[in-house]
């Protein structure tokens, strides 16, 4: 009974869980409610995860209404995948989150924060759930709503600039996904995804159609920052608090990316969207574009945490390059990046967290010899940046594997080349952070800095030691990644 | 114990001590005894298995699968059992030899020394005993992410810049080129088990034979192939004995095993011989082996001439996979042991002279001979040996590679090596002659304390430098004498 519904239950539980935080008004309070409910959440994703790998494709009809005419949530190994490592960032991250919101806003917002994170996590956990393509609007407006007002409350007054920023493009995406699903609609008269994925193919060259693509395209793209629609990113993710950051660089562009192939290789088709349309020649160039452009860019930062968004730009053109392979090890790297990717991102945010904690900034002047009096915390730095170069044994390796496997598979030499390159460049922005780390004194801010609070260190080395444990034991995330990648490359279209 | 025991413990003993000697940290007699005591003991354990490989068994261990179909997985062969009894081996006594270096050298931060140190050898065991590319890139990063540390060792802005130069051409030429040759390969051959007569036959067009081979030669950086050298002399910023084990033994071995294994296992040596895939990789060894020669010659920092002089020999390795003939194969895997002893000797040799009177440039070594003998003496037998003359080890590796060059008809190479050993002469040899017959310079060029440079007597380094040297001096004689037994071990390779 209880797992009957576990598809609507672990979007449920959050959603009525917000507005509880609202109430227990003391912050302490709201956080511990707020953290009982993602580790719910999270265990839910685990067994909803391990049923579907189990029985294969889970379908739940809303209030028993039967598709097309209700609400279908449809969870196959892609998007359980998907809600698990959401579900996962959000228990771990809410872990890690008192002492750095506590110390980053004022009390009386706290619990409104926490109310906020809950209904962000409901959204991009309802958008990756959801087997409706107007459903999944209403979850990605939930989603992007809560992240403005997420990024808004950051400690520094260019965040409300930042989120006014994000809200504006996020908006447009938005808003071109609603027209594209307006467009589909009116052809179809459906909106729910299999029926769509049936009922458009005989209207698939029709103008309507092809214009609902092009909206399609552009509105998810700019959700997912793909290269050049990324520039809400960097602002966003430099000024948001630490614990905002650090949740929606490992989650939000990654449930995005999710959308994008659930459209155009399950709804759409991919001989629609790749043979017809050739959208692989559009997004192998863009994404090796934003892997150079965006790497050289960190490169010149002397923010980290401006560095790590703009690496999370790089990182998406990486995804992106999977997706427009057409391949199971194309879409099988794709898949297994956005996991890889978020465990370590989280983990560098999550050390820029507790280097602001400590030192007020998480600028690259300010960590002169921080190796020394953090050594735990760069230590986690270290590992996730070793991870995003992609050095064997942490989970950058396995991506960077499948992604190059996939170009050689396609004969596409110098694309293979061009991933491999691109690494190199992470090599120099991760290693002027060592530098400064370690081969300098501590002067200045870092004199008087002590290590990171336990309650902080715990939660950044569990995803920093996640980096490791599936860097060198691939074979759960790489077996089900794979096995998405196959369930994709089959379609939606009976 | 089981040989697959065997393997995992010599791997698991280094990495062990790692943790504890960050613990006995502040007790520098416990640390590096317990440092002494765990080479003695990884040695033993790696030497438990070559009865085993003399018999023609070959201990096998895999571990786990890292992706669906490609294990982190272990074997024992002929290459990687020299390798690695050199490697283990000589960390002993570098070990012992670095005890001596650190601390009369006043060295800080001796426990992060000794914890990289002990790291970098389970690396370097990792890719001696790797069965499949994928094992073995694995441990090959490692090791360069290893030993960045040790090279950076000092702090100081000049080890920064060569920490830079290090780790830029290490991982650009491993990622770039090493890295999509081993992805090339388990997508053409569709497996990465080093197999006895390769997995390329027919796999791949010749044409692309030769991309492949050019990407594995170049993408293994650490075998310091022209135009990619530069790291090793930038690597001399660190610590001697770091440049003793690891930049004449340990991790420069590590890239030429790459190369002979991977030619070895990969190609298989009738496909280079069939398709001639490798004659251009003899004529990049050649000049290299002929040009950092020249280099050496160039260099007044003895350090900096050794490091050439090591980028010359390790081309010789690469020489006789290249050539491709049994002779030349048995002599690249030969070389790897004679020009450890050899080049190991002269390193710590270097490090001697720095520590006892505060020289590093070749020009003051004059009349050194009298207050440092014993050391001077050993830079001479570690020389011959280099150089190859008899009754040292390098004598003979040198003679199976010209002998594999004439199997091969490349009769160019056999002068090659024989320039190369004058060249040797040339640039070696001027360093004790200096030392032995120069009256000793006026004390006003000394920088440093001055008051190291007046001493007439015998002023040689610490004990526990001294011995250290003297023995692996004393190993390139024996190795003349017990050349036979290496070239039995190396021998089934090439049937």
């Amino acid at each position: 009974m209880f797992l009957q519904h576990l598809p609507i239950l672990q979007i449920i539980v959050p959603l009525m869980a917000a507005p509880v935080c609202v109430l227990l008004r003391r912050r302490e309070r709201s956080w511990a409610f707020a953290l009982l409910v993602s580790w719910v959440v999270f265990a839910m994703s685990v067994l909803l995860l391990q049923r579907v790998l189990l029985e294969g494709t889970i379908i739940y009809s809303l209030g028993s209404w039967p598709a097309p005419w209700g609400i279908e949530y449809r969870i196959d190994a892609v998007n359980a995948f998907v809600v698990f490592l959401v579900a996962l960032i959000g228990a771990v991250v809410l872990l890690y989150a008192p002492r750095s919101v506590f110390s980053e806003l004022p009390e009386v917002r706290c619990n409104l924060f926490f109310t906020a994170y809950l209904l962000c996590l409901t959204g991009l956990m309802g958008m990756a759930t959801t087997g409706d393509v107007f459903n999944l609007f209403v979850f990605l407006e939930i989603s992007s709503l809560t992240s403005y007002a997420l990024i808004a409350s950051g400690p520094d007054r260019r965040a409300l600039r930042a989120s006014y920023q994000y809200l504006v493009m996020g908006t447009v995406g938005a808003t071109f996904y609603v027209i594209g699903v307006g467009l589909l609609y009116m052809m179809t008269g459906t909106l729910n995804m299999v029926d769509l994925a049936e009922r458009l193919q005989p209207v698939l060259m029709t103008r309507t159609v092809l214009a609902a693509f092009a909206f399609l395209v552009v509105g998810i793209s700019l959700k997912l920052a793909l290269f050049p629609l990324h520039l809400w990113l960097p602002n966003a993710y430099a000024y948001a608090p630490s614990v905002v950051t650090a949740f929606l660089a490992a989650t939000a562009t990654k449930v995005s990316i999710y959308v994008f192939v659930r459209f155009f290789y399950g709804i759409f088709g991919t001989a629609y969207a790749f043979d017809t349309l050739s959208l692989g020649g559009f997004l192998v160039p863009l994404g090796l574009a934003g892997i150079f452009v965006a790497s050289l860019v960190a490169v010149f930062q002397t923010n980290i945490k401006r560095m790590l968004a703009y690496s999370s730009i790089a990182q998406v053109g990486y995804m992106m390059v999977g997706v427009g392979l057409v391949s199971v090890s194309g879409l099988t790297a794709t898949l297994v990046h956005l996991f890889n990717h978020a465990v370590m991102k989280c983990a560098l945010f999550l050390a820029m967290g507790c280097f602001i904690l400590r030192l007020g900034s998480c600028e690259l002047e300010d960590l002169r010899g921080i190796g020394k009096r953090m050594p735990v915390t760069m230590a986690a730095f270290v590992a996730g940046g070793l991870s995003l170069i992609g050095v064997p044994l942490t989970v950058g390796f396995i991506s960077k594997w499948y992604l190059v496997l996939g170009a050689l598979e396609r004969g596409w030499w110098p694309v293979a080349v061009l991933i491999l390159l691109g690494s190199l460049i992470a090599v120099v922005y991760v290693w002027r952070v060592v530098e400064v780390a370690y081969f300098h004194e501590p002067t200045g801010k870092t004199a008087a800095a002590t290590e990171a609070p336990l309650s902080m260190l715990i939660p950044m080395w569990l995803l920093a030691g996640a980096t490791f444990y599936f860097g060198i034991s691939a074979t759960f995330t790489s077996g089900v990644a794979r096995r998405g990648a196959e369930v994709l490359m089959a379609g939606l279209a009976p | 114990m089981s040989p697959e025991t065997s393997i995992l413990v010599s791997l698991l003993l280094p990495l062990a001590t790692c943790p504890v000697i960050g613990l006995v940290g502040s007790r520098p007699n416990v640390r590096d005894a317990i440092s002494f005591i765990a080479g003695l003991l990884t040695f033993g354990t790696v030497l438990t298995l070559l009865p085993h490989v003399q018999l023609g068994v070959y201990p096998a261990l895999s571990l786990f699968e890292i992706l669906p179909g490609v294990s982190l997985a272990f074997r024992v062969e002929p290459l990687g059992m020299i390798f690695g009894l050199v490697a283990s081996g000589l960390w002993i006594v570098t070990g012992v030899y670095g005890v001596g270096y650190m601390r009369g050298h006043h060295e800080v931060d001796q426990t992060r020394f000794f914890f990289f140190f002990a790291f970098a050898i389970t690396a370097a065991l990792g890719v001696a005993y790797a069965a499949n590319l994928l094992t073995l890139f694995v441990f090959y990063e490692l090791l360069t992410l290893s030993t960045y540390p040790l090279v950076t060792h000092a702090r100081t802005p000049e080890a920064l810049r060569g920490g830079r130069i290090y780790l830029g051409i290490l991982l650009s030429t491993s990622v770039a080129f090493l890295l999509l040759a081993v992805l090339w390969t388990y997508f053409a051959a569709g497996t990465l088990d080093f197999t006895p007569g390769g997995i390329l036959a027919g796999k791949v067009d010749t044409p692309a034979l030769y991309v492949l081979l050019g990407l594995f030669a170049f993408g293994t950086g650490k075998a310091a192939l022209m135009p990619f050298h530069r790291w090793l002399p930038a690597a001399m910023v660190a610590p001697t004995p770091v440049s003793a084990l690891l930049h004449a033994v340990a991790v420069v071995k590590a890239g030429v095993f790459t190369v002979l294994k991977v030619l070895v296992y990969v190609f298989g040596i009738d496909l280079l011989r069939d398709t001639g895939a490798s004659v251009w990789l003899m004529y990049v060894a050649g000049g290299t082996v002929l040009m950092a020669s020249l280099v050496a010659m160039t260099k007044d920092n003895l350090k900096a001439r050794l490091a050439y002089s090591t980028i010359s020999q390790l081309s010789y390795i690469v020489l006789g996979a290249a050539l491709a003939t049994p002779a030349a194969i048995l002599g690249g895997g030969m070389h790897i042991v004679m020009h450890a002893f050899g080049k190991i000797t002269l390193f710590f040799c270097a490090g001697a002279i720095n520590v006892a009177l505060h020289k590093t440039e070749i020009s003051d070594m004059r009349g050194i001979g009298r207050q440092m003998p014993f050391t001077m003496f050993a830079f001479i037998i570690g020389s011959l040996s280099v150089i190859g003359v008899p009754p040292m080890g390098g004598s003979w590796s040198k003679w199976y590679l010209a002998l594999g060059a004439v199997d091969s008809g490349q009769l160019v190479f056999v002068g090659v090596l024989m320039v190369s050993s004058l060249l040797n002469i040339a640039y070696l040899m001027p360093v004790p002659i200096r030392a032995f017959f120069s009256t000793p310079a006026p004390a006003s060029t000394g920088h440093g304390d001055g008051s190291h440079q007046d001493h007439e007597g015998l002023h040689e380094a610490p004990l526990l430098m001294v011995v250290p040297l003297l023995f692996t001096a004393l190993g390139c004689i024996v190795l003349f004498f017990f050349a036979g037994p290496v070239y039995r071990l190396l021998e089934p390779i090439v049937h």
